[in-house]
């Protein structure tokens, strides 16, 4: 009844190719935004802004990284978290050692320097492919854990290894609440999200996505590999830098290697998997569920059990049953939140007729 | 000369340790395509269940059937419940689901044995043994031979035996194994099965080592530049590519490490094992992928 496109004609080419051609789609992301930008800042208490919202945000945005190169150019990678890393580091060596350089125009800057990173590591993908490609990006991922930790010049020397990253300020106005730090952390990842969405669009990311059905075929027609395969790690470091220097600047506000290790690359590449692979709405949904869901078990297990326990029970129970659940929703939907999305979508077409 | 040949050995005696979990990564995949994550957390789990046992004061043998009767339920288990719904899914789903299962295991035998470290005692003496000048540690020495044992075992069970033979056509090609009678769910049991006593031996040795804790479930990284160096399908390939990994982590330590600032052991095998791919894209040994449109 309500989600219905009869009667909604396109007439012109431009109409055609918009990112949302059903008008209560539009509706409905405007909606969506509006609520973000306006009614969460004032509806939410300090702890939602400052441990659930930012860092949800932040994480979509690495996941919609990985989406890019995994979901769709087909490159498995296991090193998300090292290029966050060299995100952050960038972006609090930018802002150290050139103060006068803009706070938005570090985070840009910090994400070409791990672009560039990611250039290098995503060299070998022309020869290797598949598991041994994904194995291969652990390399990137211990090296640059170590290259941070060892290497003085990148933390300023710092002795304690807590760095703490520089105040944020654009144009004057400091961003130090919690509402303010949502906001641009909401703006960054909306427009970078955009951006992702007609990137996916465009020819670059249709020989994405020719590459990642088959790559030999893709050749044949005449897609360069190397350049495709190439731009794919280039932007999807880029996400990933953006990220980092993110969740170094506007969630923790201190910068360590030890927030970026395996388990982080691990949670994003969960994040993209249940999310759906290869969709930009998916990279929001995965993260909000990877993030809410340990949350919600965590209240389960307290509310259901009373008296004493004992320590750390609880935590390997929720890793029980946080494991098997990826199992299980592995098993019932391999396509993920945004197939599910889609399913619902179709059938809210002919609500509530029956055909 | 006396020390690097020191340096030397000693780093091939850790390859052999690595290879003995690079095996278990190896069975599983050779068999079934699928890139199991979990072979560390079997590995802590197998360790875990035999020093509780031990603890409790079962006898050595006893916990070591107990430990081994759990590896082979967990393996039934698992194609039952977590192989056999994802049939036909792409590999990374099924890698996604053997981290769930690692996060699964991780979390039971902790829950079950508790995190306290056990120490593990074999009954193997730690004493090193002098030959011609050059230190060796009688453990190690026991350790490689296991591995070798273990080797040999399951090449012959992959070449003589019926079973081992269905094993190879399933790794082959899942529907032309399946069109000839071949049980595939049966096949897929006993290469987990064995994965699971693999990783119980490769939990003893590693357990004794550095005593059973949580740690363990970690060595799994310490096999992935072994396989990728080896070739994911090829037996010899665990063993060959754990021997220059344990030998030229070593030597890179001890003779490189000062110059570049020391602790490069987690990154200079996968660095490795990169530069080594660069040139054979399938591992040393792996199969040859031949690509068609």
């Amino acid at each position: 009844m309500i989600y219905r496109e009869a009667g909604q004609f396109r007439t012109t080419y431009a109409a055609d190719t918009r990112i949302f051609p059903i008008a209560q789609d539009r509706l409905g992301m405007a909606l969506l935004l509006a609520a973000a930008f306006v009614a969460v800042p004032f509806l939410a208490s300090e702890y939602a802004l400052t441990a659930l919202l930012i860092p949800m945000l932040v994480l979509a945005l690495a996941a919609l990284g990985l989406n890019i190169l995994t979901g769709y150019a087909g490159q498995f990678s296991l090193g998300t978290a090292a290029f966050m890393s060299v995100g952050a580091f960038a972006a609090y060596n930018i802002q150290l050692r050139l103060p006068w350089m803009p706070l938005l125009v570090t985070f840009v800057l910090a994400g070409l320097i791990s672009a560039g990173v990611g250039l290098v590591f995503g060299l070998p993908s022309l020869r290797i492919k598949g598991f041994y490609l994904a194995v291969a990006t652990l390399a990137a991922q211990f090296f640059v854990d170590w290259l941070f930790t060892k290497v003085g010049w990148f933390s300023n020397y710092s002795s304690s290894g807590v760095i703490t990253a520089q105040r944020m300020v654009i144009a004057g106005v400091p961003i130090e609440t919690p509402e303010r730090r949502y906001l641009l952390v909401l703006s960054i990842v909306s427009v970078l999200a955009l951006i992702a969405k007609n990137l996916s669009r465009t020819r670059t990311g249709r020989s994405w996505m020719a590459v990642r059905d088959m790559d030999v075929a893709a050749e044949v027609i005449g897609i360069p590999i190397l350049r495709t395969k190439l731009t794919a790690f280039g932007v999807s470091s880029f996400y990933c830098g953006v990220s980092g220097a993110l969740w170094a600047f506007a969630y923790l506000g201190t910068v360590e290697p030890q927030a970026f290790d395996l388990q982080r690359s691990f949670q994003i590449l969960f994040m993209v998997i249940i999310g759906g692979l290869g969709t930009v709405m998916g990279a929001f949904l995965g993260a909000a569920f990877i993030m809410l869901f340990p949350l919600f078990l965590n209240w389960l297990f307290h509310a259901l059990v009373r008296g004493e326990v004992r320590p750390g029970l609880l935590s390997q129970l929720e890793l029980v049953c946080f494991g098997a659940l990826i199992i299980i929703f592995l098993i019932v939907e391999p396509l993920g939140f945004a197939r599910l999305w889609q399913i619902a979508k179709e059938k809210l077409r002919l609500w509530p007729f029956p055909h | 000369m006396a020390f690097f040949v020191e340096v030397l050995v000693g780093g091939l005696l850790a390859g052999v340790m690595y290879s003995l979990v690079a095996l278990g990564f190896v069975l599983i995949f050779k068999a079934s395509g699928v890139f199991n994550f979990a072979q560390g957390a079997m590995v802590l789990a197998a360790a875990m269940t035999y020093a509780g046992l031990v603890d409790k004061g079962w006898s050595g043998w006893m916990a070591f059937l107990a430990a081994l009767a759990t590896m082979v339920l967990f393996a039934l288990a698992t194609e039952r419940l977590v192989l056999r719904p994802l049939v036909n899914q792409p590999q990374i789903s099924l890698f996604m689901a053997t981290i769930g299962l690692t996060f699964v295991l991780e979390g039971v035998s902790q829950a079950v044995w508790g995190s306290v470290v056990r120490g593990l005692d074999l009954g193997i003496p730690d004493t090193p043994l002098e030959v011609k000048g050059v230190l060796i540690s009688k453990f190690d020495l026991v350790a490689s031979a296991t591995a070798g044992t273990l080797v040999v075992l399951l090449a012959l069970f992959f070449q003589k035996t019926r079973v081992g033979r269905a094993l190879r056509a399933v790794a082959d090609d899942h529907q032309a194994a399946l069109s000839v009678g071949i049980p595939l769910e049966r096949i897929w049991a006993v290469v987990w099965a064995a994965a699971g006593a693999v990783a119980l031996v490769t939990g003893l040795l590693w357990g004794s080592r550095l005593g059973v804790q949580f740690a363990l479930s970690q060595i799994a990284l310490k096999a992935l530049p072994v396989i990728i160096l080896g070739g994911f399908t090829s037996i010899a390939g665990a063993i060959v590519g754990g021997l220059i990994v344990g030998a030229s982590e070593k030597v890179a330590e001890v003779y490189l490490g000062p110059i570049i600032g020391g602790g490069i052991e987690n990154w200079f095998p996968y660095v490795l094992a990169l530069l080594f791919l660069l040139v054979r894209p399938d591992g040393l040994f792996g199969e040859k992928r031949i690509e068609r449109v």
